[in-house]
């Protein structure tokens, strides 16, 4: 399949949140201010492209029975290695991003993706559809971000839009995630359906 | 005392589902009917109690005595992986019924970010294996709570008038809005 | 390429190679991010310590007291002293303290002057909610509507209007700012009594010793 397909198919055709509806849990938990939903997407991104890689350079390896497991020990040692790296350079995120981080490990795309791309296509191929998967997942996150700090505190990115008490503080709060999302998933199906 | 205080503040003030985010998959996913919910919520409370013991053992007598803290992440979810396909086996033989009726949502437990997201928790809050299964437990009815509230919430929804485009996902994710805001109420009673 | 078939030695010799490759990468990376974690963790406290005591050129992390407190079998940090001093002169100390806020555990630097007076404070962690309580980080500093800066709390302890006194609370955050002036009168007295120059002289060398006491026994 032509590589650049497969990565703007994970970006909008199966754009996992918006289409395949999966990591629901960082995509609400983490989306409080757009520089929180970057982050957290980038994250995702790196253990997404590289256990995709990785898998897929091993799947014949693997016996089948026990690949779940062997998925899920290489996806924890790529989300290891970025907690250990996060801690060390970039603690504030860090530190926001909190419980999130390890549970990139449980992050459906990220063994959803292992499971039925890598497993079955070339590293490279599998490159471009963690790299697309990733990419949908960032963008994803970062409108919903930007939705949620732009009505709850006038802000984007930090940037002053308008002031914060014509904000409705309730969308940086835990009700606003679902609300702010079920709307935006609303307002993207009738695009689609145009 | 301080165990109904955890006991109340996990399943109302602090619900696993509608204000930490966590569980949200089979939130949205198995919660159409509450009979499913309830067999969810089961399943997950049985689950969750059992892996909070253990991976609080495996954290205090195997991690940390051997300094290998960050090994925490891939020895947790190992744990609950080969935790959940053991259940999975008892129960087959044990109770062939009960293996019936939560048998789909077993396997979908390893992914919960619930289940990982409760032991990581259990051990940064520095309970001790007590409090901490007083917590799981306490989560898990939370979860199961807003399964259930959702659950029936929705099948009334499905008998109502939803224009086209709110239609499944998006009028879900707001109901959940309006419940994960009744809950915040609750945040006055600690 | 056939794919490896299923047998149980098979299967038990790649999960376990995969495992223990594992293990040892994360082990060599660990080792590898030791120092820069801890160094960006340093780089958090300086900078806080910079900010919450007047100009200082010793080390007061490394002139640090800590003041523990016995939580059952378990000993726990109460208090994390740092005197910030100049040319030898102590100009103020800065005090960790900790109190339990809505969400959780609430940890204040709070930076006392030489006259006990409050320089400038920084919430190091918290778990207050998002957009209510977690203002705290800036509600109670100079021009803010909660200033507690100069303020001695060894006059008169710092409360929230509710309960009678001068701070304004956080809207809608009573229960945050009640915690936060917790852990800043907390803060105070643990100056007085740990501080390690300046203050009444008779108090002062008994808890010194406790306090060597209490290092000599980590």
């Amino acid at each position: 399949m032509n590589n650049f397909k497969v990565l703007m198919n994970g970006i909008i055709k199966e754009n996992p949140i918006f289409v395949l509806l999966l990591g629901m849990c960082p995509t609400l938990g983490t989306t409080s201010s757009a520089m929180n939903g970057l982050g957290m997407g980038l994250a995702t991104l790196f253990v997404l492209v590289c256990s995709n890689v990785v898998i897929s350079l091993v799947k014949n390896i693997i016996p089948d029975a026990v690949r779940i497991p062997s998925y899920i020990v290489i996806i924890a040692s790529f989300v290891t290695l970025l907690q250990m790296a996060m801690q060390a350079y970039v603690p504030a995120l860090y530190s926001t991003l909190g419980l999130f981080i390890p549970l990139i490990v449980v992050n459906c795309i990220v063994l959803g993706r292992a499971e039925s791309f890598a497993a079955k296509n070339t590293p490279l191929s599998s490159l471009f559809d963690g790299l697309g998967m990733g990419l949908g997942f960032t963008l994803a996150l970062t409108l919903l971000g930007s939705v949620r700090e732009l009505l709850g505190t006038g802000k984007i990115f930090e940037i002053v839009i308008f002031p914060e008490h014509y904000g409705m503080l309730l969308f940086v709060l835990a009700p606003g995630a679902f609300i702010a999302l079920g709307y935006l998933i609303a307002i993207i199906n009738k695009f689609k359906k145009a | 005392m301080e165990y109904l205080l955890i006991f109340i503040s996990a399943i109302f003030v602090n619900n696993i589902v509608l204000s930490q985010f966590l569980g949200i998959c089979p939130f949205l996913g198995v919660s159409k009917k509450v009979e499913t919910a309830l067999g969810m919520g089961a399943a997950v409370a049985f689950v969750l109690t059992i892996a909070t013991i253990v991976t609080f053992l495996l954290q205090k007598f195997v991690l940390d005595a051997f300094g290998l803290g960050y090994l925490q992440t891939i020895a947790f979810i190992l744990v609950i992986a080969g935790l959940v396909q053991m259940v999975e086996i008892i129960l087959k033989k044990v109770s062939p019924s009960l293996y019936q009726a939560l048998g789909v949502f077993l396997p979908l437990i390893t992914t919960n970010c619930c289940i990982l997201g409760v032991a990581i928790l259990v051990i940064q809050k520095d309970f001790n294996l007590l409090t901490g299964v007083v917590y799981a437990f306490s989560t898990a009815l939370g979860f199961a709570l807003a399964l259930v509230l959702f659950a029936g919430i929705r099948e009334q929804m499905s008998l109502s008038n939803i224009p086209k485009g709110m239609q499944g996902t998006p009028i879900a994710l707001i109901t959940a809005g309006l419940l994960a805001m009744a809950f915040m109420g609750f945040s006055g009673i600690v | 390429m056939k794919k490896l078939e299923s047998s149980l030695k098979n299967m038990l010799l790649v999960l376990t190679g995969i495992t223990v490759l594992s293990v040892a990468i994360l082990a060599y990376f660990n080792e590898l991010t030791k120092e820069p974690i801890a160094q960006a963790n340093m780089k958090i406290l300086n900078d806080a310590l910079m900010s919450v005591v007047p100009g200082f050129d010793n080390n007061p992390v490394a002139d640090s007291d800590t003041i523990y407190k016995m939580k059952g079998e378990v000993k726990t940090v109460d208090f994390i002293i740092y005197p910030a001093k100049k040319d030898g002169e102590w100009v103020g100390t800065a005090v960790q303290s900790v109190s339990l806020g809505f969400g959780g555990d609430m940890t204040v630097l709070v930076g006392f002057d030489s006259e006990g007076k409050i320089y400038d404070y920084s919430l190091l962690s918290h778990a207050e909610t998002p957009g209510l309580g977690s203002k705290a980080d800036v509600w109670f500093k100079k021009g803010e509507p909660g200033d507690i800066i100069g303020q001695n709390p060894g006059d008169k302890p710092l409360s929230v209007d509710k309960d009678g006194g001068e701070v304004n609370s956080i809207t809608a955050s009573t229960i945050t700012t009640r915690a936060f002036l917790n852990a800043v009168n907390a803060a105070y007295k643990a100056y007085l009594t740990g501080e390690v120059e300046g203050v009444s002289g008779a108090t002062e060398s008994a808890i010194d010793s406790e306090i060597t006491a209490t290092e000599n026994k980590e």
